[in-house]
């Protein structure tokens, strides 16, 4: 084999291409999109915007990409969202003043920990559908998927919540050190993860429990207490990605919060190259899957392409992906190329 | 009693129950009418949930349906629009709705995807579509969809059923028929049993999966016609999350997820406490609709443990 084999043999190989082919028909169309320029004090530019566009994305993909991992699905991401940006916006809230000094109705850190909270008992409350109740992963969250957001919506009493505290913005619409506050949490939350999934035996035990739970919980792996915690992660990354939303736009809209965000969810987890059928999964990848949904967006935009082709555009690549993800796909389109008598004949 | 009639048993006894609740709470609820309103205002769902059935029942899931109604109510409006005979149109709707899950179908059988992705892709693909034809409302004013509309078919108490409920019934009865005495759906339980067993036993395992889909895309564009004459107007936005509604139908009509188990008529009883489920609400008048989103998860959640309940039991005594 080699080196070119062994290149397009990388896990990251396909996503990474389809990121750069995507980065660089937009470059092509309208060359000043690849810039990046310094601009009242922090990074300003198309890919900058991208990367702060697609961070709650991330954060909630790599939730799904270990829920996955784990032969799972957690089809309830948009409600916890919402759960989450509900809970938040309502402990924070606030009433418009002109002098802009608004007092938050408990602490900050208190409303922040304790979205995250609810939105951590939510993703249990799935795990523990899925590991105790012997639940389908989808059936188990569907639960939620669908009564979530009537949850969120009583809380709110059916209106948006909006929120004039203003340092609860800086989440979602904040600078540091230049860059984004939302990709530092995005980085953050990927260092973590990655450090707990290759320092430690976690991503083994996971990695396990995909490619075979019986075999892994008769090898001594404790896999109901892993898939518990799985979920129950899963479940906080779509808080921080709901108050990350919510912070950005000022408010929490129950009803509309994170609509559809599982579906992109798991395209990301796809696109990157994790294997839905579990045991196999790449972070990076889901990162890279993120970044691809996220730029697929923005080009659509940036060319001046009405904004309906958006789907469209989006469906042809997910069919795409799929084939080519596809063993089947491969071996017939394989087939004629490696073995050219056999399809004559 | 058969241990497999137990949860359609459960479904309609909670059917019952819920009924006797609203006529001993609100007045004038047990009236012909409002029954037969819960089958009219939910026959697009009803026609849709039978179609999601089978899928269920061969232990696939179809998400497109919600997408594929959409589209249908935009191609009719478009269509009649354009001055085509409105039967004419009513048989392209049809016949694409049934190509459109064919082609799911052979994605899922032939290269082996798992129909979550295919299906999902396949929203995509119908609600993106409906966009290209117009971003708007398109409004119907053909006379006959009119008239089909607003016809109503007394049936005897000073009620009367719509064009739509009607439909709905029909399906039902040809989803029962085609499930329990044809060789296509034994197959289709037998597959959702279990697919090798299946391939194993000689059955044409394949055909059959990609037939499943076909006929949950040929639901979901007879879902879409009656949703035209239901709205009388397409729109890219019509029954968004309707595939969710179905699901949900399925799972509270006893058809376990995981495939092989369930009944037709059970998804009909699952339509119908969704419905009355609305009208409790409606009729109390207090509760916000949100608390319907708030039940139905309840209620999801009672019968997916009244189903493991149930499969434990079974796996013991075998």
């Amino acid at each position: 084999m080699n080196r070119a084999q062994r290149l397009a043999r990388h896990a990251l190989f396909w996503p990474a291409t389809t990121l750069a082919l995507l980065l660089l028909v937009c470059a092509l169309f309208n060359p000043s999109f690849l810039g990046i320029a310094w601009q009242n004090g922090h990074l300003y530019g198309n890919l900058v915007d991208i990367l702060n566009r697609a961070a709650p994305l991330m954060i909630v993909s790599m939730g799904m990409t270990l829920v996955i991992a784990v032969r799972g699905l957690d089809i309830s991401v948009g409600a916890v969202v919402a759960i989450a940006a509900t809970v938040a916006a309502l402990m924070i809230g606030g009433s418009f003043s002109a002098s802009g000094d608004v007092a938050s109705r408990f602490p900050l850190w208190i409303a922040l920990v304790t979205a995250l909270g609810v939105a951590a008992a939510c993703g249990m409350w799935n795990g523990l559908l899925v590991v105790k109740a012997g639940m389908q992963p989808i059936v188990a969250t569907l639960i939620l998927m669908v009564a979530g957001r009537g949850i969120a919506q009583l809380l709110t009493g059916g209106q948006i919540i909006t929120v004039y505290y203003a340092p609860f913005y800086a989440l979602g619409n904040g600078f540091l050190l230049g860059i984004p506050v939302a990709l530092w949490i995005a980085a953050a939350l990927w260092g973590l993860l990655h450090l707990v999934l290759s320092r430690s035996a976690l991503g083994l035990f996971i990695r396990a429990i995909g490619g075979n739970p019986e075999a892994a919980r008769v090898a001594g792996v404790r896999s109901s207490a892993i898939t518990l915690c799985v979920y129950t992660f899963c479940g906080l990354a779509a808080g921080v990605a709901g108050l990350i939303i919510s912070s950005n736009v000022k408010s929490a809209d129950a009803n509309n919060a994170g609509q559809l965000l599982e579906l992109d969810a798991i395209l990301a987890v796809t696109l990157g190259g994790t294997a839905l059928t579990g045991g196999r999964f790449t972070l990076a990848g889901t990162v890279i899957g993120a970044l691809i949904i996220q730029t697929l967006t923005s080009m659509i935009y940036s060319l001046g392409v009405p904004p309906e082709v958006n789907l469209v555009v989006k469906a042809a690549l997910v069919f795409a992906v799929m084939l080519l993800q596809s063993a089947e796909f491969r071996a017939l389109v394989m087939r004629p190329v490696r073995n050219p008598r056999a399809g004559a004949a | 009693m058969n241990r497999r009639l137990l949860p359609l048993a459960v479904t309609m006894l909670l059917f019952v129950g819920m009924a006797v609740f609203g006529a001993i709470r609100y007045d004038g609820f047990l009236s012909p009418q409002v029954f037969l309103n819960l089958l009219i205002d939910n026959a697009f769902l009803c026609v849709v949930a039978v179609g999601m059935t089978f899928v269920i029942l061969s232990g696939g899931i179809d998400l497109s349906v919600g997408a594929v109604i959409a589209l249908t109510t935009m191609i009719s409006a478009a269509l009649l629009n354009a001055g085509w005979n409105p039967f004419a149109a009513m048989a392209v709707v049809l016949l694409f709705g049934a190509l459109f899950g064919a082609a799911q179908g052979f994605l899922i059988q032939r290269f082996a995807l798992a129909p979550f992705i295919v299906t999902l892709a396949g929203m995509f693909l119908a609600r993106g579509c409906c966009y290209l034809i117009s971003t708007e409302s398109i409004p119907i004013n053909d006379a006959t969809y009119a008239s089909i509309a607003q016809a109503r078919i007394p049936v005897g108490l000073d009620a009367s059923l719509t064009v739509g409920a009607l439909i709905a019934l029909l399906v039902v009865a040809a989803g029962m028929r085609i499930a329990h005495a044809t060789e296509f759906g034994r197959t289709v339980y037998a597959i959702g049993g279990g697919e090798s067993s299946a391939r194993l036993m000689g059955l044409p395992v394949s055909t059959t999966k990609i037939g499943v889909y076909l006929l949950s895309g040929l639901c979901a564009a007879l879902g879409g016609v009656v949703m035209t004459f239901y709205m009388l107007s397409g729109y890219s936005l019509h029954a968004v999350g309707l595939e969710l509604d179905a699901i949900a139908a399925v799972v509270i009509g006893g058809t376990l997820l995981a495939g092989g188990v369930g009944y037709v008529a059970g998804t009909l009883f699952g339509v119908l406490i969704l419905g009355i489920i609305q009208t409790l609400i409606a009729f109390d008048g207090t509760l916000s609709s949100w608390w319907t989103r708030i039940v139905v998860g309840a209620l999801l959640l009672l019968f997916c443990l009244l189903q493991r309940l149930f499969e434990g039991r079974t796996r013991r005594t075998a």
